[in-house]
This record gives structure tokens, C-alpha cells and sequence, in this order.
């Protein structure tokens, strides 16, 4: 599969017009991402200091010009990309900038010392992570050159991931999780770039092997069970995880890892009993580290009744809940709450201040955003022809629904707290850029997966516009 | 690959459901109680934005907030705030609120429903909402007075109006200053606080109320009472009062406060028996009555074993199980598991003093709404007429004798007929210390009970005193 068909897709869009492009409906959507996104900052501004201040033009003006720049960039060389993925990106990265300005605005006003200002720093993160949008949109301009790569991205992810476990304590840790790389100041989460390394291998490594790894050899009630000789691939991304759990105490990246690859592994076999078996191994594996290590049975405690233990690790969540709890239906108002008792609120816990603040309305409205995001992408995945764009698109989409469950589940009490960032929402550097990455290569899949077929190529149109006539957004 | 892709869809839908189901169960099923939990700061801070409504006393505030500059826009102050701390408790951001400040919290904070109107004309005129005052039933002469009978011992003083059953005074020793806990600053009120913690007994206890202990000869009173309301009995009856009495089934002898006769005869009138508070006598008296009709008589006057508010949380007085009639015998002196609260005390003095009617005991007169309109006035209510008209008199003439005659005599006010009754209890430690009583004797103005911790000497040497300069200090505000 890695050599596919060997035209130049941008030769099909000369020929046919037909295929609306829907450029017009981004930009009206980015436009109303952005306008929410100044009526945010204008309120936080006006209820918190009570004035506004001459930085919000400032802000608007360039949280503004990097949308323009974005839509144009897509418009120019990506023009059938998906017209949703750019507006939702927007609007909770715009989101995510109002609460992280309106907890700096908190800390001032409480006299913190630490009163350096994280949105500015945020805004300078985006514009970082849409200068390596726009990059990876000049530079990869077909989805499955990235194939080629594949062994290479694996490498680059395995090493990425390894870093923070065997760098000392002092480098690498932060409230007990050892999942960073910290140096001269700057914070760096290497295990959000391994993520998408990973599951770039991951859909090259299954297109090659998928047919191996569908084979079946006997039915246990109703489930077709792969041979016991292919369970290689399985085992050793399990004990991938397992070992990040070990070492960097991290559940979140340990599950997220492992879910991204047993959904990617049933999507390429189309076997049911690879998820039962993932499921069984990674449950087998927590238990075993429950009962190993004291930080994960602390984890759980904490998690199972976060007010037993409101004076040590169930504080934050127990302090989270409150804050949902006190917001109610519709919020205390933007600037109204205290969503700045909650430790880490700007980070970790940024989507409990927006429960706080916006109310239930307003997360569940942010939980909408994110699955239309993520719907989009498996949309796309579902069009798009090849097969590495498919299993790509789909682990893409899926690690984005996979960590916003796992982090919003662990934030609101669902799942055990663990060490992720909201995507896009939350304060955060090498999340936002490295999230950016990942929407850059939604957006060319989803470039190509609308772009009517090129001549040359085989004859099926059908499968790529009958469903984008459907929705009129 | 399409089918597997479109049940992962699906599946994030489920998921994304799941989470969505989740904070609707935190953010509305679960909402009031994560909003009211006691450790959720949010409400409080809220609290503090709002001009909290002032407490009052005879048209002084003695808590009010006033603006300052900090974060929490109002603090909370304390006029003479150790003197009335046991009524009015503290406003605390590390300890939350207690006693007044607790009771009347929805009038204060303005969260009440009595000013629901007054909250929509807020919300409409963009004034800022502030809570509603609430005006007390308190005489400063009387807590004054009592604070300063009470320095330097462990005590408290009850004062009630015998004909509204409105309090008059409810002293506490050793007291704290509610400024203290109630700042802004948590560091200083943690140490404030800990201070207090390191002391034998904490001073946030309000011991009138909080707290229960033997009463001693003052329990004599109600066991009068049993027999004058039996009609067997007058104060006139005379009854065996002898040296020494070995309780029923046992082998120990009871004996009198010293081990002295009461009476060279060994028999003497009830009016007789209550004045030089004979115990021999009333043990007898007690067994010879049955537990049925001293406990049906002790329920009458409150001492039922159940709790109540004032609005004030008081402690439920008690007689404890009765097994025998040995252990009748001395429960019938107020020793063995019988346990008052010094407003229970009082509230006996003070049916007495009322001609048989016992009147529930209120703090709050008044609420007002922040324009100083009043939105509720306290009537007072009847909770029970534990003895008829004509037994309070006998026992008013008896507890007279014991003021004028008796181990009472210090509680005597010159130109005021004085009525009470001591009582010195027996406990692990030294005695406790208890007199009752009411004053003026033929036109009841003040009842009181005084109670001092461990005192050590009689009721009638270290309590009497205290209770005297407390009616006094009532009557003197009266008549003048």
C-alpha cells in the first residue's frame, strides 16, 4: 500500500468544478469562532478588572490574522479539505485562551506572586502550532508519502516517549508524573508528538499486515480468534503501555496509546475479538499495577471517593466538583466563579472552570464542539479511498475522542484523574502545537478524500460526494 | 474497514454521551449538595461580596460587616465581642459559622425567603444585595452583668423574661473574641484558633446551652413539684427527714450536705425540707412518689431528653435511666444521670415564676429587612403548664424561704423579695455551683440560672451572688 496510485491528486481539481469546495463555509464559521471568542475576552475583561483594555485589540487583531492565515493556506492548498475541522479548532482554541486570560486575571487580583501572564504565552503557542500547520500542509502534499516514513516516525515516537522515563526525576517530573522533559524553563510533553508518530506507524504498520492479522483460527462463542502466532504486534504495544504506566506513572498516555492502537488494529482486520482481547490484557495489567505500585492505588482511591481524601490527592477533583456543582445549569457567568480554587485549572482542569463558569450548557456545549471535531475526522476516514488514509484518519480522530473522554472523565470523576491535556482547550505548549500537527494531516486527508478522483484513476465518484451533499452546514 | 469505522463513530457518540450524562448528574442532580457542601469555599466568597445583615441589641449592632479593601469585600465585626460571643458565635472563612451566625445564616446572608421580594427588586434596581438584620431579645445590663459575675470561672448564666420566656441574657465563661476567627486573614485565625484548642475547656462552647451537668439540690424543685401536684402533699406536709438514709436493696447511707440533721427530729415540713435543701428528705420523698410521677413532672418542665431550638441549638436535658429506687433516690437530689443545661435550669425557675405556664425560650425578637422593615415579629408561645397556678405559688413561698431563710440567702436584693434555690452537685471534680430563682417573688420580672463549673464552694456562696447582681441589674433597667 505504501507506494499507492501513482498521480498527482492536484492534477483532478483543474478538471472538475463540480465538487462544491465549501471554502465560503469555513470562513463564515472561523468568523463566528473568532467573534465568540472576543465577546468571551471583552466579558471576562469587563466583569473581572470592570474596564477594556487596549491588549484585547491587540489580542483580537492577531488571534484574528492567524485564522485569515489559516483559511488561506487550506483555501490554497488544501481546498476540499472538510470545512468543519478548522472552525471547531478555533473556537476551542479561542475558548481555551478566554478561561487561561480570565485565570490570570484571578491570580493577579489574589496577589499571586507567580503573576506572569499564561494567555499571552498561549496565544505565542498557537501561533507556533499554525506556522507548523501551514508546513505540514506545503510540505506533505499527499497524506501517504507519510508511509514511507513509517519505521522512522516509530523510532522518533519510541524515543520520544522513552525520554522522560529515563531522564532523573527533577527533569522529568511534575505531580507525580514523569511524562515531561523540562529544560531552561520550558516544560516540554514529548509523549503528545510520540502520540501522533505512533499512530502514523501504527495505520502504515496494519495496511501491510492487516490481511495477516484477520486470519482466523477457531470461533470461541461467536468471536473469530486470531491465531495465537499473530498476537506479537498486541502484546508488545500492551507492554508498551504497560511499561509507560510503570515508569512514568501516567495512565492517561499509557491508555491512550494502547486504545488508539487495539481500535486501529480492529479497524484494519475487521475482527471484533482484537478489542475483546485488548480490553482483557489492559485490564489484566491495571490490576497487576494496582496491586504492585502505591501511587496507582492511590490514583484509584482518590478516584472512587475523591471526598475521603479531600486533604491530599482527592482535593483537586473534590475542589472540581464543587466548581460544577456550584455553576449549576447556566454557570456563574464568565468571570463570576472561582474556578481559580481548583489547582492547575488552567492545564489540567480547565474544563471544570468552564463548567463553573458557563454552566452545564456550556461544557456540554464544548463536549458538542469536540465530537463534531472528531466526527468530522471518522467522517473523513470513512471517504477518504486508501487505505492508510483510512486507518490515519480514523486512529487521528480517534485519539482525539479518546483523550477528551479520558481527560474530562477523569476531571468530572468518571475515570481515574490522569496526566493528559484537553486538546486545544487547555494551557499547555507542546499539546497545542502538536494537536495543530494533527489537525494539519485531518485537513489533507480530508483534502483528498473529497477531491473528485482523478481521471487517470478508477471511476468512483459516488463514494466521495453522495455523503458531502448530505450535510448542508 | 467502513463497518468497523462506522461502530467506532458510534461508539465515541456512546462515550461522549456517557460524559455528558455524567456532569448533568454533577451539575444538577448533585448541584445543591456540592453548592452547600461545608468545604465548597465558592458559596462563602459569594457571601462575603454581600453586606451581610447586622445582629442587634437593644438598637446597638453588635455584629455588622463593614466594606474594606481586600478581596472579601465585607468583614465581619464584633461590638464587645467577647461579652456576647456565646450568643452571637463567629463568621469564620477557615471554621465556618456558628451559634447566631448560623442559626439566623439564611436572614443574614439575605438568602432567606422572607426577602425574596426584596432580592427581585434587587436583581431589577441593580442595587447590591445585602441580608437582613436581626434584632435580639438580649438586655445588656443582664449580659453584662452576668459576663462580668462569671470572670474568672467556668460557668454560664441564663436570664429569661418568666411571662414571654424571651431571653434576657445567655453568658458563657471562659469566653473568646469572634473578631478574631472571623478576619480574613486564615494564618491569624488558625492560630487564634489553636490557642483556644490548647486550653482545658474550648471557650466556643456555649456551656448554657452546649452542654449538660448535674444540678444538684436544684433538681428538688421539680420533685416539689411532683408533690405538690400529686395532692398528697402541701408545703405544710411534714415528712421524714432523717439523719441519715440507707438507699432501698443497698448498704449505703445517704446523708445530708455535711453530714448534718436537718431537723432534730428527724421529720420536718416539705416548705421546711426545700429551705435547708434536705436531702435525706427528698430522697425519700422521690421513692415515695415513684419514678413515673418525677419523671412525667421533670418532662413537663422540658427535661425530656430531646434537643431544641431557641433558634440556637440547645442541648436536650436528661434524667437518665432510673433502675431502682435506690438510684430514684438520688436522681431525686439531682445527682446519679441526671443532667440539665443551664437553660434548662432556668426555664424551670422561670414556669414557676409564671404561675405554672412554661413559656418557649426565644432569642430573636425580630427580623428586618435591610430598610429596617420589620418581616417578622416574634409572638411568645406556651410550651406547657407543668404545675397548676396553685402549686407555683407553694412553691414560689418555698423557694422564697430558702432566699429569705435558707441556703439562699445571698441572691437577696434589699426592697425585692427574692425566690430560689441552690444547689452544690457532686462531680468528679470539686462542686458545681447552681442557683435558680426569679425576683421580684409576687410580680416575676427576671428568672435566672446561674451554674459555675467545678466552683468548689456551695451554690449558695459562689452562684447566689451572681444571680442577685444579675436581677438587680434587670430590675434597676426596669424601673429606671
Amino acid at each position: 500500500m505504501t507506494s499507492g496510485p501513482t498521480t498527482d491528486p492536484r492534477a483532478a481539481a483543474a478538471g472538475t468544478a463540480t465538487v462544491p469546495k465549501r471554502r465560503g463555509t469555513e470562513l463564515a464559521l472561523l468568523g463566528f469562532a473568532v467573534l465568540i471568542t472576543l465577546v468571551a475576552q471583552a466579558i471576562v475583561d469587563l466583569t473581572v478588572t470592570g474596564s477594556l483594555t487596549t491588549e484585547l485589540a491587540t489580542f483580537g487583531l492577531w488571534f484574528t490574522a492567524l485564522w485569515a492565515v489559516a483559511h488561506l493556506v487550506v483555501r490554497r492548498w488544501a481546498p476540499y479539505a472538510d470545512p468543519l475541522l478548522l472552525p471547531a479548532v478555533a473556537l476551542l482554541i479561542g475558548l481555551g485562551l478566554s478561561f487561561i486570560h480570565r485565570l490570570d486575571l484571578a491570580a493577579q487580583q489574589a496577589g499571586s506572586t507567580v503573576s506572569r501572564e499564561d494567555a499571552p504565552v498561549q496565544l505565542v503557542w498557537a501561533t507556533l502550532g499554525l506556522v507548523l500547520f501551514v508546513g505540514v500542509l506545503l510540505v506533505l502534499r499527499d497524506h501517504r508519502l507519510l508511509s514511507r516514513f513509517a519505521y522512522t516516525l516509530a523510532l522518533i515516537g519510541l524515543v520520544l516517549l522513552a525520554i522522560p522515563a529515563v531522564l532523573p526525576a527533577s527533569l522529568s517530573e511534575v505531580n507525580g508524573a514523569k511524562i515531561w522533559i523540562r529544560v531552561a524553563g520550558f516544560s516540554i510533553q514529548p509523549g503528545e508528538f510520540a502520540k501522533i508518530c505512533l499512530t502514523v506507524f501504527f495505520a502504515a504498520y496494519l495496511v501491510d499486515k492487516r490481511d495477516v492479522l484477520a486470519l482466523a483460527s477457531r470461533r470461541v462463542i461467536g468471536l473469530e480468534l486470531p491465531r495465537g502466532r499473530d498476537l506479537g504486534p498486541v502484546l508488545v504495544a500492551w507492554g508498551l503501555s504497560i511499561l509507560v504506566l510503570v515508569f512514568e506513572r501516567d495512565l492517561g498516555s499509557s491508555l491512550l496509546l494502547f486504545g488508539i492502537f487495539v481500535v486501529m488494529l480492529y479497524v484494519a482486520t475487521e475482527r471484533a475479538s482484537w478489542l475483546v482481547i485488548g480490553l482483557g490484557l489492559f485490564a489484566g495489567g491495571a490490576l497487576i499495577a494496582y496491586q504492585l505500585f502505591g501511587h496507582v492505588q492511590q490514583r484509584v482511591d482518590s478516584w472512587l471517593d475523591p471526598f475521603e481524601y479531600y486533604d491530599g490527592s482527592g482535593f483537586q477533583v473534590a475542589q472540581a466538583l464543587f466548581g460544577l456543582g456550584t455553576g449549576g445549569l447556566f454557570g456563574a457567568g464568565l468571570g463570576g466563579g472561582r474556578p481559580d480554587q481548583v489547582p492547575v485549572a488552567k492545564s489540567d482542569f480547565i474544563a471544570a472552570a468552564v463548567g463553573e463558569e458557563l454552566g452545564l450548557f456550556g461544557l456540554v456545549a464544548v463536549i458538542i464542539v469536540y465530537l463534531v471535531l472528531v466526527e468530522r475526522g471518522l467522517r473523513t476516514s470513512l471517504i477518504v479511498r486508501d487505505a492508510f488514509g483510512k486507518l490515519l484518519a480514523a486512529g487521528l480522530s480517534f485519539a482525539i475522542a479518546w483523550q477528551v473522554f479520558v481527560v474530562l472523565g477523569g476531571v468530572t470523576g468518571l475515570l481515574p484523574l490522569t496526566g493528559l491535556t484537553t486538546p486545544f482547550l487547555a494551557y499547555g505548549g507542546s499539546s497545542l502545537v502538536a494537536n495543530f500537527v494533527l489537525v494539519a494531516l485531518l485537513v489533507r486527508i480530508s483534502d483528498a478524500a473529497r477531491r473528485p478522483a482523478a481521471p487517470t484513476g478508477p471511476p468512483k465518484p459516488a463514494l466521495g460526494d453522495a455523503p458531502t451533499e448530505v450535510v448542508q452546514t | 474497514m467502513n463497518a468497523p469505522l462506522r461502530r467506532v463513530a458510534i461508539s465515541v457518540l456512546v462515550l461522549f454521551t456517557l460524559l455528558i450524562v455524567n456532569v448533568n448528574v454533577i451539575q444538577v442532580v448533585r448541584s445543591e449538595e456540592l453548592r452547600s457542601d461545608g468545604r465548597n469555599t465558592r458559596v462563602l466568597a459569594e457571601e462575603y461580596d454581600r453586606e451581610r445583615g447586622s445582629i442587634v441589641v437593644a438598637g446597638t449592632e453588635i455584629a455588622n460587616s463593614i466594606p474594606t479593601d481586600d478581596r472579601l469585600t465585607y468583614l465581619r465585626q464584633y461590638d464587645n465581642g467577647p461579652v456576647w460571643a456565646p450568643v452571637t458565635g463567629y463568621y469564620s472563612l477557615v471554621y465556618g459559622n456558628v451559634q447566631m451566625e448560623r442559626a439566623a445564616n439564611d436572614v443574614l446572608s439575605g438568602t432567606d425567603d422572607r426577602l425574596f421580594v426584596r432580592r427581585l427588586a434587587d436583581l431589577f434596581t441593580g442595587r447590591d444585595p445585602s441580608g437582613g438584620d436581626v434584632v435580639l431579645t438580649m438586655d445588656p445590663a443582664v449580659q453584662e452583668t452576668a459576663m462580668a459575675g462569671l470572670e474568672g470561672v467556668t460557668g454560664a448564666v441564663v436570664a429569661l423574661d418568666p411571662s414571654t420566656g424571651a431571653v434576657l441574657g445567655m453568658a458563657s465563661t471562659p469566653t473568646y473574641d469572634p473578631n478574631q476567627l472571623s478576619s480574613h486573614e486564615p494564618a491569624a485565625i488558625r492560630e487564634y484558633a489553636a490557642g483556644l484548642e490548647s486550653l482545658e475547656i474550648d471557650p466556643r462552647l456555649n456551656r448554657a446551652i452546649d452542654a449538660r451537668y448535674s444540678p444538684g439540690s436544684i433538681f428538688k424543685v421539680v420533685v416539689s413539684a411532683a408533690a405538690l401536684s400529686s395532692g398528697e402533699y402541701t408545703s405544710d406536709t411534714v415528712i421524714p427527714a432523717p439523719r441519715e438514709l440507707v438507699l432501698p436493696a443497698t448498704s449505703t447511707p445517704l446523708e445530708n450536705f455535711g453530714g448534718s440533721a436537718c431537723d432534730p427530729s428527724g421529720r420536718q415540713s416539705l416548705l421546711d425540707a426545700l429551705t435547708v435543701s434536705c436531702n435525706t428528705a427528698f430522697a425519700q420523698l422521690g421513692i415515695d412518689l415513684g419514678e413515673d410521677r418525677v419523671r412525667e413532672m421533670a418532662e413537663a418542665f422540658g427535661i425530656t431528653g430531646e434537643g431544641f431550638e431557641i433558634p440556637l441549638t440547645v442541648e436536650g436535658s436528661t434524667l437518665g435511666d432510673i433502675e431502682n429506687d435506690a438510684q430514684l433516690g438520688v436522681s431525686s437530689i439531682g445527682q446519679q444521670d441526671v443532667q440539665l443545661t443551664p437553660l434548662q435550669a432556668a426555664m424551670i425557675a422561670s414556669a414557676v415564676a409564671n404561675d405554672g405556664t412554661l413559656m418557649s425560650p426565644y432569642l430573636v425578637d425580630q427580623v428586618r429587612a435591610p430598610d429596617l422593615s420589620v418581616i417578622d415579629q416574634t409572638d411568645p408561645e406556651e410550651l406547657g403548664e407543668p404545675v397548676s397556678a396553685d402549686v407555683a405559688g407553694q412553691l414560689t413561698e418555698m423557694m422564697t424561704s430558702v432566699v429569705e431563710n435558707g441556703s439562699g440567702r445571698r441572691a437577696r436584693i434589699p426592697g425585692t423579695t427574692v425566690a430560689g434555690k441552690t444547689g452544690t452537685a457532686e462531680n468528679a471534680g470539686p462542686d458545681h455551683n447552681w442557683f435558680i430563682g426569679f425576683a421580684p417573688a409576687d410580680d416575676p420580672q427576671i428568672a435566672v440560672a446561674v451554674f459555675v463549673a467545678n466552683g468548689g464552694g456551695t451554690g449558695g456562696d459562689v452562684s447566689a451572688p451572681i444571680a442577685r447582681d444579675v436581677m438587680q441589674a434587670y430590675l434597676d433597667g426596669q424601673g429606671g
